[in-house]
This record gives C-alpha cells, structure tokens and sequence, in this order.
C-alpha cells in the first residue's frame, strides 16, 4: 500500500551517524545550564520551586519510559503501572516496616523492575499497536487492583498517607527547595548513566532493534534480551521516581495513576522526540511547565494539548528536539 | 488507615472467591440469577458489538486502531442527552417515534464528526507510520474528551428517567425491563441491516474490495477515499446509537466513559478477530456475557479486570480472534 520511502544518501549518512560526545551543547551550554539549576531555587518562589520539582519528577519518568518507547521502540502506554507499584511499594513498606526512604529508593526501583520483567516477558513479541493496548490493560488492572484494597494493604480509594520523609542526619527533606535539589540531582544522575548507555553496547542493540528487528537478529542479536532489559530498567527507574512522587505529594491514591498519567508520559516521549534526551526535558516542559504559564486557559489545556498532538504528528512527526540517532521509523515505521 | 480484618480479605482476593463460587456458594443453584445475568450480558454485550463494528471496520479498511472511537460513542450519548431534555419528547410525536429520531439525529451527528475528524486527523497521515496515527488518534480522543467537557460541563450528566416508561415483565422467576428489549431489538436492527450492506449491496463489494487492497481496488474503479469516508460515517454512527442505548440504560453519562467502553469494545473487536463484521458481532455479545456472568459469580469490583485479562490473553495467545480463519474475509 503505502510506498517504501526512497532513502537518499545523506539520509543514509545521518543514520549511520553516532551523537559526537563533545558537542556545542555539552562544551558550552551544559556548564551555564547547571549553573543556572543551581542559582534558580534562591531566587524563584515556592510556588515555581514546587512546579520545578514536578518538572523534575516527569523528566524522570519521561526518561525511563523513553528507554523502551523511545530506545527500542516498544509502544508501551502503561507506564503509570509501574510508577504506581513503586509508589505503593515505598508508601506500604514505609507504612507497615518503617523502612527509610533511602533505603525504598533502590526497593521500589527493584520491585517495579521485578514486575516489569514479569509482565512483559509473555508480551514482548506483539507488534506495535497491540502491544499499546496490552499495556493500556495491564495499567486499567494496576489501578483497579489498588483501587478495591487487595489485603487491605492499598487503603483502596483513598490511598495511603506517607508519614516519613527522605533524611539527611536527621534533617527531613520537606521543603520544596529541598525536594528541588533532591529531584534533580536524580535527574542529573539518571541522565549521566541513560547517556553511557545510549553509547553502549546495548544502546547500540536497542537502537538497531527499533529500526529493523529482523537485521538485528540476523546479526546476532538477542532481541528478546535487548527489549527486556529496556521494559525492566525503564520500569525500575519508573519505580524509583515513584519514592520521590510518594515522599512529595504524601497522599497517594490510585487516581494518580490512571491512564491518562500514561498517556501524557507518551506523550513526553513523542513531543520531546524519541530517544532523545534532551527531547525529553523540553517534552516534560510541555507539559508541565507550560499549562502553569497559561493558567488562565487552565480549562483549554487539554483541548490544545490534543489539538497540538494531531499538528505535531502531521507536520512535525519527529518531535521537538529530535536525537541524533533519530531516523526514519516515524516515516517509515514498522507498517507493511 | 483503612484496615480491614480477615473477612474482608476474601472478597478483596478473586481467586479464593472464584473458587468458593464454583466449589460452595449456594448461588451457584439458582437458574435464575444465570440467565438474569445472560439477559445483562446480552444486554451490555449489545452495545459492545456496535461500539466493535466501528473498531473492526476502520482496521479492517486502513489497518488502524482508532483511539478515538470510544469517544465517538460518548459523543453519541451526550448527543442523545441534549435532544432527549430538549422539545423533542413533549407528546407532540409519540414515544416510539420521538426515540428513534433521537437515535438517527445523534447518528448522523456523530457519522459526520467521524467523517471531519478523518479528514482533519487521519488523511494527512495516511502514508505514515502506525505510530504517528496511533498518536494522532490519541490527540483526536483527548481533544474531543475536553471539547465535551466544556461544552457539557465535568459532572456526571443524567438522561431523564421519563424517557423510556420503566416496565418490567416478568418470566417465571426472570425479570425483564423494556429497555434492555429496546436495546436488543436496535441494535439486532442496526447489525442485520449492516451485514447485510456490507455482503449483498455494490458499496458493501466495493468496501470489502478495498479492504483486500486499495491499491487493487482503486484499479477496479473504486474511489478508495470515499470508502474510508463512508467507513468513517457508518462506524460512529453506529458507535453513536450505542452511546444513546447505553445512556438510556444506566442513565448516567460522563465525559470519560468512552475510554472503558472503547477499550471494552476493542477487545470485543479482538475476540471475534478485528478486520471481521460477524466476528465484531458475537465477540461483544460473547464479552458482555462473560462480564455480566463474572460481575454475577465473583465480584463486580473485578469485572473490568477480567474484561483486561481477557484481552491480554487473547492477544499474547490468540491475536486472530476466537473466530479464527474460518470468516477470516476481512472487512
């Protein structure tokens, strides 16, 4: 039906083409831009520190989702599932042993990644659209899971009330200045370590995989391993930040973690561009930093955020800030 | 905190319940409650099958889900929900008639928004990805999710209860109500009429042919852009006509209630294998049965999950459908 699209040779060039490791960006704007993090929160009011720190936490969540939608090009739109188990594992285990929260951080992480790998082991090999709405499922049957209270253990629809915080030597990170340089500093991390990783090996897999799986696996590549490892580290991270979600907003319910939670960290990934880092962050911006500029079109936010992703796919399907390494699936795609 | 003691730790758990249901419930007994529940189940599952139709035929003709369906059915209630609380029914026409206008005005309604919507959302990316539509279908959804929500305003809306007069027959120990006859009877309407369009008119042969290939009908001499045009008006009209059934039947209606009925119905579509009409058709009333009969014996709390596990199920094991081959022409 649709005709294969013709490759030039420089199209051809761009996608053979590595990210060079020193570019303008981390030469020049890197330093400012850190600076700048640091400087902001003394000047800023805590109504845009708490807005940073949201920021912060869906850049983390948008990173770990664009690992396997992004990275490998596995259409997972259940992500809020495992951001919900890590938030309920902190907030449970918390509740119920009193564990620190340093210590629920890796926890949570670990038991999001558990769950991950369990639940898309037998998924893996659907095909794109399909495997969107097994996720949509598994997310529906997360949060209605929570929602009807299994053991008593989830507090049902009222959720559960986090009473401890993150302590350093016994100061209680509560303030949102605090959680400001506590989230991004994990943003400053996750982002060092998802950058190694795309110059890895398996960064490497991961990309070949979402352009051609068939390639890849004639050339030697266990597939299967690449795409599980994605979905089980992208949920671990998912996990992670659900520590921090927990820890900020004390109250979590599974309301928190409905559906559209999943489609706006997609949506992240996909206005950002995917497998882009930086792409990423301004995806994250988009959406939650811009709708806190047009208060006053609070109630038409959603309406233009549907409106700009119809535009957007129709003229600029490659996203904001397209990776390097982005190539033809969005024209091309995996379609017959 | 809510914490509850050992007794509220059964029903909480659905495999123990499930087996006590099956192994010791004295329910199990009555005869009564399974087709009570049947009649239910055929009653939702109904509704499904139309809300499938639209899903089963868009994949059918462009090889895409389109997300966006389910908000087409709530489009469809809400439609219904104005005409109904307007002049429409105030004894100037009679009651059967007044209804089945509504139906046809909130049917051409929603079939030409689905016919914008393709035009603006879908044709543009026609030679795409699966993705950039699967996204575009997604803006589409929210869009029209929002625009309902400030048009209608974000509380529950309520269909008045005058509309259909509540009458119940009963049949031995089996209760009945009209309305659950009237959806039957719609939408058994709506589906012959459809099969029947699509197997032994010219346009249904033309839209079979472009499902096989387009490129091969468009040799034939089938404008292909109609078709999709025509596929995009029948589907949310027919989508439209369930969310006005449905309104009728629980009454409430709300601005989200298209992503479960959508996603319900999607796996109706699966369950008769998508691309198939028949299939679309029993794989609803097939879902609406399960469910009713899972709501009945184990806990209704659950009965979304099953419906999502189903779904799973059938994808990671049997993704043509419990069909199969056998009606495997694709339409």
């Amino acid at each position: 039906m649709a005709e294969k699209g013709t490759q030039t040779e420089s199209e051809l060039k761009t996608r053979l083409s590595l990210p060079s490791p020193r570019s303008h960006i981390s030469r020049l704007g890197l330093p400012a831009v850190i600076v700048l993090a640091v400087v902001f929160p003394l000047f800023a009011g805590d109504y845009w520190i708490d807005v940073a720190v949201f920021w912060g936490i869906y850049v983390l969540l948008g990173l770990s989702l664009n690992i396997i939608v992004g990275e490998v090009g596995l259409f997972n739109m259940g992500h809020a599932a495992f951001f919900a188990i890590g938030s309920y594992t902190t907030a449970i285990l918390s509740e119920q042993l009193g564990l620190s929260l340093w210590l629920l951080l890796p926890l949570s992480g670990l038991a999001a990644g558990v769950a991950g790998y369990v639940l898309a082991r037998p998924i893996l090999h659907l095909r794109g659209d399909y495997l969107l709405i097994v996720t949509i499922g598994l997310n529906e049957i997360v949060r209605i899971t929570l929602l009807n209270n299994p053991w008593g253990l989830t507090g049902g629809p009222n959720g559960i009330i986090m009473l401890d915080q993150f302590r350093i030597f016994g100061y209680a990170i509560q303030r949102p200045i605090d959680f400001y340089y506590l989230v991004w500093a994990l943003v400053a991390i996750t982002v060092f370590v998802l950058v190694r990783l795309q110059r890895s090996r398996i960064g490497r897999c991961w990309n070949y995989v979402r352009e051609d799986e068939i390639a890849a696996q004639a050339m030697g590549i266990d597939t299967r391993w690449a795409k599980l490892v994605a979905f089980t580290l992208g949920a671990g991270i998912a996990g992670a930040t659900g520590t921090v979600f927990a820890a900020k907003l004390v109250v979590i319910s599974p309301e928190s973690f409905n559906f559209m939670e999943s489609v706006i960290l997609f949506c992240i990934v996909i206005l950002g561009g995917m497998g882009s880092i930086p792409g990423v962050i301004l995806g994250s911006a988009g959406m939650m930093v811009l709708p806190e500029l047009l208060r006053n079109f609070a109630q038409y936010r959603m309406l233009f955020f549907g409106l700009a992703l119809v535009l957007m796919m129709i003229f600029r399907p490659q996203g904001l800030w397209p990776s390097k390494r982005w190539t033809t699936i969005l024209r091309e795609g995996e379609g017959k | 905190m809510c914490r509850s003691g050992t007794d509220k730790v059964l029903p909480a758990f659905p495999i123990a319940q499930l087996i006590c249901c099956i192994g010791l419930s004295p329910r199990t007994d009555s005869m009564a409650l399974f087709i009570e529940q049947l009649v239910n189940g055929l009653t939702v599952g109904a509704v499904y099958s139309l809300v499938a139709l639209g899903y089963t035929m868009v994949y059918g003709v462009m090889r895409m889900i389109n997300f966006a369906h389910g908000d087409f059915f709530m489009i469809g209630s809400y439609l219904g929900f104005t005409l109904i609380s307007s002049a429409l029914i105030g004894g100037a026409i009679p009651l059967w008639l007044a209804l089945v206008v509504l139906v046809v005005l909130a049917m051409i309604g929603v079939g030409l928004l689905g016919i914008i919507v393709e035009r603006a959302a879908y044709r543009p990316l026609r030679k795409s990805s699966r993705l950039t539509a699967v996204v575009s279908a997604i803006g589409v959804s929210i869009f029209l999710q929002n625009a309902v929500m400030l048009i209608w305003g974000p509380r529950y809306r309520a269909y008045p209860p005058w509309a259909v007069p509540n009458i119940i027959w009963q049949v031995g120990d089996i209760y009945i109500n009209l309305m659950q006859i009237l959806i039957l009877a719609v939408s058994f309407v709506l589906m012959i009429a459809l099969y029947f369009f699509v197997q032994h008119t010219t346009v249904g042969a033309a839209i079979r042919a472009t499902a096989i290939d387009h490129d091969a009908a468009r040799l034939m001499g089938i404008d292909v852009d109609q078709i999709i045009r025509l596929i995009f008006l029948i589907g949310p009209a027919l989508g439209a006509a369930a969310g006005v059934l449905l309104g009728l039947y629980y009454r409430q209606i709300h601005f989200t209630v298209g992503w479960t009925y959508g996603l319900k119905a999607f796996t109706a579509a699966i369950m008769g294998g998508i691309g198939n009409i028949p299939g679309a058709m029993v794989g609803g009333l097939l879902l609406g049965i399960l469910e009713m009969l899972g709501a009945g014996y184990v806990s209704s709390a659950w009965k979304d999950v099953f419906v999502f596990i189903i779904l799973i199920l059938l994808l990671i094991f049997r993704p043509t459908g419990l069909l199969g081959e056998r009606i495997a022409e694709k339409v």
